[in-house]
């Protein structure tokens, strides 16, 4: 239950996009079509669901204060925290370029959909943000893989819905100087006002 | 999204001045015409979240103009050395590196703002502006050019996120720099809790860009 309070909560009440501004370059970048956006969201959900449980074992196994002690009991003492920036940045970047070819090997059409967009990730703040929060959190392997997973949903769901009236937009006669980033920020505003709602719900 | 500004043209000379005039506009351009935020879309990840108060935001900006200096300088220096296959993530351990010491340096000095920023600061390390100038700038620039570049981004980059966080304190909780302005001068005012929402960041920045791209008459099409 607990778990499943986890995930609602980053969908909604936690978004990436609207509460923390997390992801917002590629947010803004990639949203101008719906396809486009649904192939990053996806390549986003599934980066996150893999390098937030992967870093969760890199805090938990070698960069904890005492982590170490499975190795010797003489490491009890040593505290690694200090790298955990540089060690959660290239576990991201090896991840991306892993997922990337594993992907081209076994799935061909995914590849081709969504091959352009996942170096793109590997600088994306969303997926560092993410590892970042589950150690503030404090979370364990499972709830690592549901905040990853469901972080990665809420992020996909804001991007779609930013894609989909960008879309819409089109049409209408925008001010010059509001065209493009200008209206996307008020529109992302006035989104941020709509999810600000769930922030009733008591989980 | 790296808009490219680094096909200036390399002139050589003998003994160019330290503030030549096409070095002055290093540093001038990314304040206005070419700015890293509101022109070229860029960094807004990592910089609306700690603008609800002017400090931590002038904190932020500080971190980040030192990251963007030194790692501009850095990059520059070793540009010649990296193989271009492998430069992402040579310019990833640069950046995490000054960021893990911005990060060391605010807990034992200013533990209060460290917590504050929490995990804003490792952010840094993705802010697009840094990976965007490095890529752009400093693999093919010298180093004291690519310094001053540097230099004239985080600067853009700053003078936005303060004037956010600016309206954002003073609509906010009626306040600059923690200083009470309304009840200072005797008016009673509302606090408007928008503004401290995160929405409130999204809103004012849209505001500034038509501000200000009407002003440049920079239209995107």
């Amino acid at each position: 239950m607990d778990l499943i309070n986890l995930g609602i909560k980053s969908i909604f009440i936690e978004n990436m996009v609207f509460a923390y501004f997390l992801g917002m370059c590629s947010y803004l970048a990639v949203s101008k079509k719906v396809t486009t956006a649904v192939g990053l969201g996806l390549a986003v959900v599934f980066v996150l669901t893999i390098t937030v449980p992967v870093n969760w074992a890199l805090k938990e196994f070698i960069l904890q204060e005492g982590a170490l002690t499975w190795l010797s009991s003489s490491f009890a003492e040593v505290d690694l925290s200090f790298l955990q920036f540089i060690m959660f940045i290239a576990v991201i970047a090896a991840m991306v370029q892993l997922v990337e070819m594993v992907i081209e090997k076994f799935s061909p059409a995914l590849y081709g959909s969504l091959g352009i967009f996942l170096p793109l990730i590997a600088v994306n703040c969303a997926i560092l943000g993410s590892s970042l929060f589950m150690v503030q959190k404090d979370l364990g392997f499972s709830g690592s893989l549901v905040y990853g997973f469901s972080s990665g949903i809420g992020w996909l769901l804001a991007i779609i819905a930013l894609a989909a009236i960008r879309e819409r937009l089109k049409y209408s006669n925008v001010p010059n100087g509001l065209k493009g980033l200008g209206i996307t920020m008020l529109i992302t505003g006035l989104m941020g006002i709509a999810f600000m709602s769930f922030m009733g719900i008591k989980l | 999204m790296s808009v490219g500004t680094a096909e200036k043209p390399k002139i050589k000379k003998e003994a160019e001045p330290l503030l030549s005039k096409r070095r002055k506009k290093f540093v001038t351009d990314p304040l206005n015409d070419d700015n890293p935020i509101t022109v070229q879309v860029l960094g807004i990840c990592s910089a609306l979240a700690v603008t609800t108060q002017l400090e931590p935001t002038l904190v932020m900006s500080i971190a980040v103009i030192f990251v963007i200096v030194f790692s501009n300088l850095i990059i520059s220096l070793i540009r010649n050395l990296v193989p271009t296959r492998v430069r992402i993530i040579v310019q990833l351990a640069v950046i995490a590196t000054l960021v893990t010491l911005v990060n060391e340096v605010l807990k034992a000095y200013y533990y209060d703002m460290y917590k504050l920023l929490s995990v804003f600061v490792g952010l840094i390390i993705t802010n697009c502006i840094i990976m965007g100038r490095l890529e752009a700038f400093a693999l093919g620039n010298k180093p004291y050019d690519s310094l001053l570049d540097g230099m004239g981004s985080g600067l853009g980059y700053a003078w936005i996120i303060l004037t956010v966080a600016f309206f954002r304190e003073l609509l906010g909780s009626g306040s600059i720099f923690g200083f009470k302005v309304f009840e200072a001068i005797g008016l009673e005012v509302q606090n408007n809790g928008l503004m401290v929402a995160p929405v409130g960041a999204f809103i004012i920045l849209g505001l500034i860009i038509w501000v200000q791209r009407t002003k440049t008459g920079y239209v995107e099409h």
